[in-house]
């Protein structure tokens, strides 16, 4: 034990080990504010909490669950950018590729879990909030952040859904992107499109109507799997980055982890 | 077996499970979160309702497994009262449903959904979102006990005390993040990712889902013409949810749980979080099979059911079956019922100012009132649409195929 500490000790006492955690071990209560003002990814969070802002019986963890399987999400997606190129000749034999000769290869797995499980993660975190009262006064503004992340979590998720370019993606896309063809003035079947008119030429046709700028293209094909591509992996999460800096700034600048004002 | 089989396959037809979780709904604001006893005369209707449903069992058979599920649901909730946020009782529950569930895993055809690699996360969510409903109604029911005496909410208690984020809130994230690493790592090994033949644009699987989370709307599809359920009702639920703050006024029950306080924020919420949005999203995963028609949990997903269509619009109904003449060539004069309908509906919000809602209208304003009834209107029309269809198999209340507005 003795030996244990003192080797701790040295670590902590070297000049390597200072020059990164310049604070020390946080055993006291100026070094414990310290360690978490002189961290940059610490200093997310205040120097003191509200008791019940800790507690996972109030909390149930899930606005960091969700952001913790954001990060998943981010590091698994990454790894499999090596493996998997966007075109209708590639995408399935990558994947299947990557199914049987990758070692170890739970990449996969774990990013389409931890997709599903991020959506769900999501609607406890927004269910919590409600049931806590945490959207009222002053904190309008970030369930508003916040609704609007719940959107793109879900466009993130409908985006990937594509790319493996099985059964299963090219269907439920198709499925899930015919309803913008009804889209009222926008799509071509929805109502009100036949207003927009030229003399007698309509303007709005498959050619050219919402699901046409959705999926580029009149059905699901090459030009919507590198849309979607783009889209899952540097558009919507840029977004949602943006606004999850936002929405975590905003819980500080609102008064803290929720609890009773 | 083969009869709780059947009784479960009957009873989760949308006819009876949906109208169920609405009462129950109902019930649970009533009785101010099962805390209260039966108040005396809203008690009896609700007993008279259950009764009248066994009486029409008679004509509609469907009604009658409602009713007994129905008085059945009464009866618990009335000897469970406040019980029900013990956590022994809510440890039995958790218990009883996780065997039910275990059980059904038996049959043959239940195992195939359910185990579906991309259907366990939606397993998974349902008992997430029970036990955390659970937690939520439990933490509210005891808050509420101690401000009925004068005290303070739970929380309230605790909210001056501060502690240092580093070692509390950071060890605490720190096992978290642990955790959820192991579940998914655990998680990833056990259960492969799905991967189906090669896309083929020409042979359509069938059903064809959307992604799972997409199911609610998938199945508002049946009520409601795609521009308003795969448009204009999704773009009003994002609406919706973001106007929530503005329209709520409430000052009480803020960062803290309560129900008493706030009983028709929360009523509303739950109604459409739990059962217009996660349940439909159960229904449009386990329940509909091909050509989207409806399957019980033990039921074999046969791509040759017959179902008969037999919905007529309002119109039709009105001038053909009970005036018994033609349909009039106008649409203006054809459509009367149903513009009527609609208008009264519409109608309701001003109406109600003026009357019986006065007081909410005053305290909240007009604008805000307005926005919020209309969004509510609008939100509960799926219910009553999805009823309508089932009971009177009534498909358009406005169908004006001339200017393409079906409703």
């Amino acid at each position: 034990m003795a030996n244990l500490r003192g080797l701790q000790e040295g670590i902590v006492n070297s000049q390597i080990w200072k020059s990164v955690f310049r604070v020390g071990i946080p055993n006291t209560n100026r070094k414990r504010v310290l360690a978490v003002l002189g961290s940059l990814i610490l200093h997310l969070h205040p120097v003191k909490v509200r008791r019940s802002g800790v507690r996972m019986s109030y909390t149930w963890c899930m606005g960091g669950t969700s952001f913790f399987l954001f990060l998943v999400e981010t590091v698994t997606g990454l790894l499999l950018m090596f493996y998997y190129r966007p075109t209708i000749e590639y995408a399935f034999t990558d994947i299947m590729d990557l199914r049987e000769q990758a070692p170890f290869g739970i990449m996969r797995e774990m990013h389409r879990w931890g997709a599903h499980a991020m959506v769900i993660a999501v609607w406890l975190h927004m269910f919590r909030v409600f049931m806590t009262g945490s959207y009222k006064p002053p904190r309008e503004f970030n369930w508003n952040v916040g609704v609007i992340l719940l959107v793109l979590t879900l466009l993130l998720s409908f985006t990937g859904y594509l790319l493996p370019w099985d059964q299963l993606a090219i269907w439920a896309i198709t499925v899930g992107s015919s309803m913008a063809r009804a889209s009222p003035g926008a799509g071509n079947e929805g109502p009100m499109s036949g207003l927009v008119k030229l003399g007698d030429i309509r303007l709005i046709h498959a050619g050219d109507d919402a699901r046409f700028a959705l999926i580029g293209g009149r059905s699901i094909g090459a030009a919507t799997l590198l849309r979607f591509y783009v889209l899952h992996c540097v558009v919507i999460p840029l977004a949602a980055g943006f606004l999850m800096a936002i929405h975590f700034w905003r819980v500080r600048k609102d008064g803290g982890i929720s609890g009773p004002l | 077996m083969t009869f709780i089989k059947d009784f479960i396959n009957v009873l989760s037809a949308g006819s009876i499970s949906f109208t169920l979780l609405t009462s129950i709904f109902a019930l649970i604001v009533y009785f101010n979160l099962l805390g209260g006893r039966i108040k005396a005369v809203g008690g009896m209707a609700f007993i008279g309702l259950g009764v009248f449903m066994l009486l029409m069992g008679i004509f509609v058979p469907p009604l009658l497994y409602l009713g007994i599920a129905y008085l059945l649901i009464l009866f618990a909730l009335a000897r469970l009262g406040g019980r029900l946020w013990d956590t022994k009782v809510g440890l039995r529950l958790f218990v009883i449903g996780g065997l039910a569930f275990g059980l059904s895993m038996l049959d043959p055809n239940f195992f195939l959904i359910a185990a579906k690699p991309d259907n366990v996360p939606i397993v998974a969510m349902i008992f997430l979102l029970g036990f955390f409903t659970w937690v939520a109604l439990r933490k509210a029911y005891l808050n509420d006990t101690q401000i009925a005496v004068g005290g303070i909410p739970w929380e309230k208690t605790e909210s001056d005390e501060k502690l240092f984020t580093w070692p509390d809130l950071v060890y605490t994230e720190l096992l978290c993040m642990i955790l959820l690493t192991i579940v998914m790592i655990v998680w990833s090994v056990v259960l492969r990712a799905p991967l189906e033949e090669a896309a083929n644009p020409t042979s359509s699987p069938n059903p064809a889902k959307a992604p799972w989370y997409f199911l609610g709307l998938q199945e508002m599809l049946v009520y409601f013409d795609p521009w308003l359920a795969g448009v204009v009702l999704p773009t009003l639920i994002i609406v919706g949810l973001m106007a929530i703050p503005y329209i709520d006024t409430n000052p009480k029950g803020n960062g803290y749980y309560s129900f008493r306080e706030r009983k028709w924020e929360i009523g509303v919420f739950l109604y459409g979080f739990l059962v217009l949005w996660s349940f439909l999203i159960i229904t449009g995963t386990f329940l509909r099979g091909p050509n989207w028609n409806f399957f019980g949990p033990f039921e074999f997903w046969d791509p040759n059911k017959l179902v008969p269509l037999v919905n007529v619009d309002l119109s039709e109904l009105m001038w053909v079956k009970v005036l018994g003449t033609s349909l009039p060539k106008l649409w203006i004069i054809r459509e009367i019922f149903g513009l009527g309908l609609i208008g009264a509906y519409l109608g309701l919000p001003p109406v109600m100012a003026a009357g019986p809602f006065r007081r909410f209208y005053n305290k909240m304003g007009a604008a805000r009132y307005y926005v919020g009834a209309y969004l509510f209107l609008i939100m509960m029309s799926l219910p009553i649409k999805m009823v309508l269809r089932w009971l009177f198999n009534l498909k358009y209340i406005l169908h004006i195929q001339e200017i393409f507005f079906n409703v």
